[in-house]
């Protein structure tokens, strides 16, 4: 838009009111989450809808860290949503590389196929899952987790390293080989290196999905000790439906790694969206 | 140092042939332009005789020893991009050196020789620096380090000054005709622009459409053409072409002058003359020339271009040394100068000038 | 005259080498790019696509692990049963306007933000941070977010809504089944409008600017450069979009899962949330699977409509 346009009053008023509304639409379920969790159990009710809590306090994270098993769920999803960002990551960049550097027989048909498994409803294998990992003696095991995860997860990763690969110049690699080097040491010596801000956003975006993923877990888990965040937390929800203010305090805390990981990946986002163009 | 045998080479992807029967036999020591318009498939065979791309057919020799299957890091050959390709995480030193590196040379010697070929270049100073803080032609340099850092059997380089300002082009132009002397090495070099063909070549390649046109000397292409094609792509301004019927002893053009040309053998084949815009004299309007009124004239201070219009003949353009006082819209008389002249047959080959020449 | 040495012995391996160079090339041209893909391949062949053939063959038969020994084939009497059942219409219908209404509305609302985004104003790299931060919120937790946001105890929309006259007392309206499907949806809306956001920012962001100026200097309004602009150049990118967003929230099942489990009375359940009940519920998994082999031939549908749709509307 040309900003003479901008100057008129109504339109620079109507702008200021449209930030304000993204601004508190977005944030206002957040900020509620926090106050709640901070507010003390036995002024939840006289509070009511108040915006601002009239005591404040951390007893109820001291609660949620030490009286129940949080901390063992989150230790599992943070083994969970490493390991699976970790290994999808690998494949994934193995797989771009491929598609972003060879050209070889069945490269469309394997493209295609990627971009299919994006689309079919994931629970519709969700029966024939649990029989495989049932029949394998792997129920509540993270490591079932992270090869399902593992898997889900490649298509859109790939899409995205193939993106990265695909601004890095074809010269350099070439370069490198008329330097000397084998293919293996031109991308180890020269396109790894360059693509690293890429591995980063990646493994973001794998560790953000595989934290937030809760019907596979529900699933595959139904042991207490191996229950990931998001199953752990509605299994407490379910049970202790009474308990605001210690549901509330675990939700931030499962807050907290996404929100560090989206810091770390923002600049990517334009990225990582448009490149798998279906992953939310 | 190398010699360069290209035997029969053909490249096709799928059913598409980009590259037919190219043989090429380049001396040790020589300077081989690769020239022609963009799409000739002159990147490719460069490409090709780097081992970046394979060779469909044929066979590719370097000192009598086959290497079509040979991969590029055991050619011994180094090359010079179009985008320079330098190594955007490493500094000028380690640029020049990452040859040296991956062959696990001793270290000292990477240093000796990173700074001496620092020295040759004129980078001394920027050893430090990466890619990004340097300029077009500091960049253009360091790609240029990082070849001859190394020492190799031949040096390709693919449309090196492209990327570079006009000024910096004569400059760097200059640069490589230096590095050649100085080191009197095999040099195969790629580029559209038929001045640098001409001024660093010794012998110019001329493709077209995935077939070598003619091969010879820069001062061969100009004075003898093989065809229409090349005649019309080395020089400049482009040579003009008319169309002409043949005669005894000359041929006769459209608005009915006859021409004569009695150094040609035989012109009965002719369909087209073609004459460089040099080769043709500016006479007296009356005189016994061909008429003609001028459309736009050039100035350029050392010459001046004249787009004529010649009746019965349509646009000619004319170079003539010096600065002389045309204008738009005054009538001239031009004169083609008869010896300078070729003519064409209707498949586009140049009719040979003279018995010496046909043998 | 080490350099030497070394050149020396570089040609050395190159004879030796012939025979085995032949091979290196079809290494590298043939075998290599699946020596890196072959990892993924295998995993997404054994997790997803072998599992979605037996997924199919579930549907045509009796797998329900609480009555174990009443496993076997039957064909096609599972579909029958779902002709026959009424929650599966319901589920379809309420399929329809979950995604009809979340798209619409984060598509709105996901332009509207990113022609915001894609002027000049103060502490903008800021704000975007902060309106795009919903996307990062874990899904169950966005979910159990909005369902205490709506619980008339510790959430303060019930109040609001009676204080907008919406509602005519403060009750939570994830337990009424003619208003439960909004629960979700809100949710969805405020958890999905960051990706329409991106995806229309990146688009908006790659019209070139002198088009704007040219549009200026020919006198246009701000509306016609809208419509006659920004419009046409967004068209591709919106189709695309909304048609991949459309499958994906079709499939969504998380968000009404855990607010609502698909209740009261399967107001709320859709199609994907019916087949995760189906199989973790009742642990009927030939059922659940004939339900998913329906959505999956409605999505194809879906899909082939509108790829016929596009190509009749791009003018090539």
């Amino acid at each position: 838009m040309g900003f003479s346009q901008l100057k008129r009053p109504a339109l620079v008023v109507g702008k200021y009111a449209a930030i304000v509304f993204y601004l508190v639409f977005a944030l206002f379920p957040l900020y509620w989450l926090v106050k709640i969790a901070v507010t003390p159990d036995r002024l939840i009710y006289t509070d009511g809808t108040r915006l601002w809590p009239s005591e404040f306090t951390l007893s109820n994270f001291v609660a949620v860290l030490f009286q129940t098993d949080f901390l063992s769920y989150f230790s599992n999803s943070l083994i969970v949503s490493l390991g699976t960002a970790a290994l999808t990551t690998l494949f994934a960049a193995g797989a771009g590389y491929a598609f972003s550097r060879f050209d070889f027989g069945g490269k469309k048909l394997i493209i295609a196929i990627m971009l299919i498994t994006q689309m079919f409803p994931l629970l519709m294998i969700i029966a024939p899952i649990y029989k495989i990992i049932a029949g394998l003696g792997l129920l509540n095991s993270l490591t079932s987790l992270i090869i399902v995860y593992t898997a889900f997860n490649i298509p859109f990763a790939t899409f995205l390293m193939q993106s990265f690969f695909d601004g890095i110049p074809k010269d350099l690699e070439e370069a490198a080989m008329m330097d000397g080097c084998s293919r293996f040491e031109a991308l180890r010596k020269v396109i790894l290196p360059l693509t690293l801000p890429g591995l980063g956003a990646t493994l973001g975006f794998v560790f953000t999905a595989a934290w937030s993923e809760l019907l596979f877990a529900l699933m595959l888990i139904s042991k207490n000790d191996t229950m990931t965040f998001p199953v752990g937390l509605l299994t407490f929800v379910s049970k202790f439906s009474v308990d605001w203010g210690q549901m509330m305090a675990a939700g931030v805390l499962a807050l907290i790694p996404s929100c560090l990981f989206f810091i770390f990946i923002q600049r990517y986002l334009v990225q990582g969206l448009t490149s798998g163009a279906v992953k939310g | 140092m190398a010699r360069i045998e290209l035997k029969n080479i053909a490249k096709s992807y799928g059913t598409v042939e980009v590259l037919r029967n190219i043989d090429l036999d380049i001396q040790d020591g020589e300077f081989v332009v690769l020239v022609g318009p963009s799409g000739c498939g002159k990147s490719t065979l460069l490409r090709m005789i780097a081992g970046l791309e394979p060779i469909t057919s044929g066979a590719f020799e370097i000192d009598g020893k086959r290497m079509n299957d040979v991969r590029p890091r055991d050619r011994d050959i180094a090359m010079v991009f179009q985008s320079y390709a330098l190594y955007p995480h490493m500094d000028v030193a380690r640029n020049m050196g990452f040859s040296m590196e991956i062959r696990r040379d001793a270290a000292e010697m990477r240093k000796s020789r990173v700074a001496e070929a620092g020295k040759t270049l004129g980078l001394s100073k920027l050893l430090r620096r990466l890619p990004k803080e340097l300029s077009g032609g500091q960049r253009q340099r360091v790609a240029m380090g990082r070849a001859i850092i190394r020492d190799p059997r031949a040096f390709l380089f693919d449309e090196p000054l492209s990327n570079l300002d006009a000024a910096l082009r004569v400059e760097m132009r200059l640069e490589i005709a230096r590095l050649h002397q100085k080191l009197k090495a095999t040099m195969i070099y790629v580029t559209h622009d038929q001045v640098e063909a001409l001024t660093l070549a010794d012998r110019i390649v001329v493709l077209d459409s995935g077939d070598i046109q003619q091969v010879g000397s820069p001062l061969d292409l100009y004075e003898r053409p093989a065809n229409k094609f090349v005649a019309q792509f080395i020089g400049s301004p482009t040579m003009n072409v008319v169309p002409v019927s043949a005669a005894s002893g000359g041929v006769i053009l459209a608005d009915g002058t006859f021409l004569a040309l009695p150094h040609l053998d035989d012109t009965g084949l002719a369909v087209e003359l073609g004459i460089r815009p040099e080769h043709i004299d500016v006479v007296d309007p009356d005189a016994d020339a061909l008429a003609a009124v001028a459309d736009v004239v050039e100035h350029l201070g050392s010459d001046t271009n004249i787009y004529a219009l010649v009746e019965g003949l349509g646009p000619i353009m004319v170079r003539v040394h010096g600065n002389i006082p045309a204008k738009p819209g005054d009538r001239l008389g031009l004169r083609i100068q008869a010896p300078n002249a070729h003519v064409f047959s209707a498949d586009g080959r140049t009719l040979q000038r003279d018995m010496t020449g046909a043998a | 005259m080490e350099s030497r040495a070394v050149i020396t012995r570089k040609q050395n391996t190159v004879e030796r080498g012939e025979t085995r160079a032949r091979r290196s090339l079809y290494w590298q041209y043939v075998v290599e790019p699946f020596v890196y893909l072959s990892p993924s391949i295998i995993l997404i062949g054994a997790v997803m696509l072998m599992p979605l053939i037996i997924g199919i063959s579930y549907s045509f038969q009796s797998i329900e692990l609480l009555r174990p020994f009443n496993t076997g084939w039957i064909g096609f009497e599972n579909y029958a049963k779902l002709w026959a059942d009424r929650k599966f219409w319901i589920a379809l219908e309420n399929t329809f306007w979950w995604t009809f209404w979340s798209i619409t509305l984060q598509f709105f609302l996901g332009l509207g933000l990113a022609m915001l985004l894609n002027t000049h104003f103060f502490g903008k790299k800021l704000f975007q941070a902060l309106v795009f931060l919903p996307w990062a919120v874990p899904t169950f937790l966005s979910a159990l977010t909005w369902a205490w946001l709506f619980n008339p105890v510790i959430g303060p929309l019930p109040h609001w809504l009676t204080a907008l006259g919406i509602l005519s007392e403060p009750y939570n309206i994830l337990g009424d089944p003619d208003l439960a499907l909004w629960g979700p949806i809100a949710a969805n809306v405020w958890f999905g409008v960051p990706f329409f956001a991106i995806t229309l920012l990146a688009a908006l962001q790659s019209i070139p600017g002198d088009m704007y100026e040219a549009a200026e200097i020919d006198g246009a309004s701000a509306w016609q450069t809208f419509t006659k602009i920004t419009l046409p150049f967004l068209a591709p990118m919106i189709a695309i979009t909304v048609m991949l967003r459309t499958i994906w929230i079709a499939n969504f099942a998380d968000l009404i899962y855990v607010m609502t489990g698909g209740g009261p009375a399967n107001s709320t359940q859709i199609i994907s949330s019916y087949i995760f009940t189906t199989a973790f519920r009742r642990l009927d998994f030939g059922y659940a699977s004939a339900i998913a082999v329906v959505l999956l031939i409605l999505l194809m549908i879906y899909a082939v409509i509108l790829l016929v749709i596009r190509k009749k509307l791009v003018k090539v």
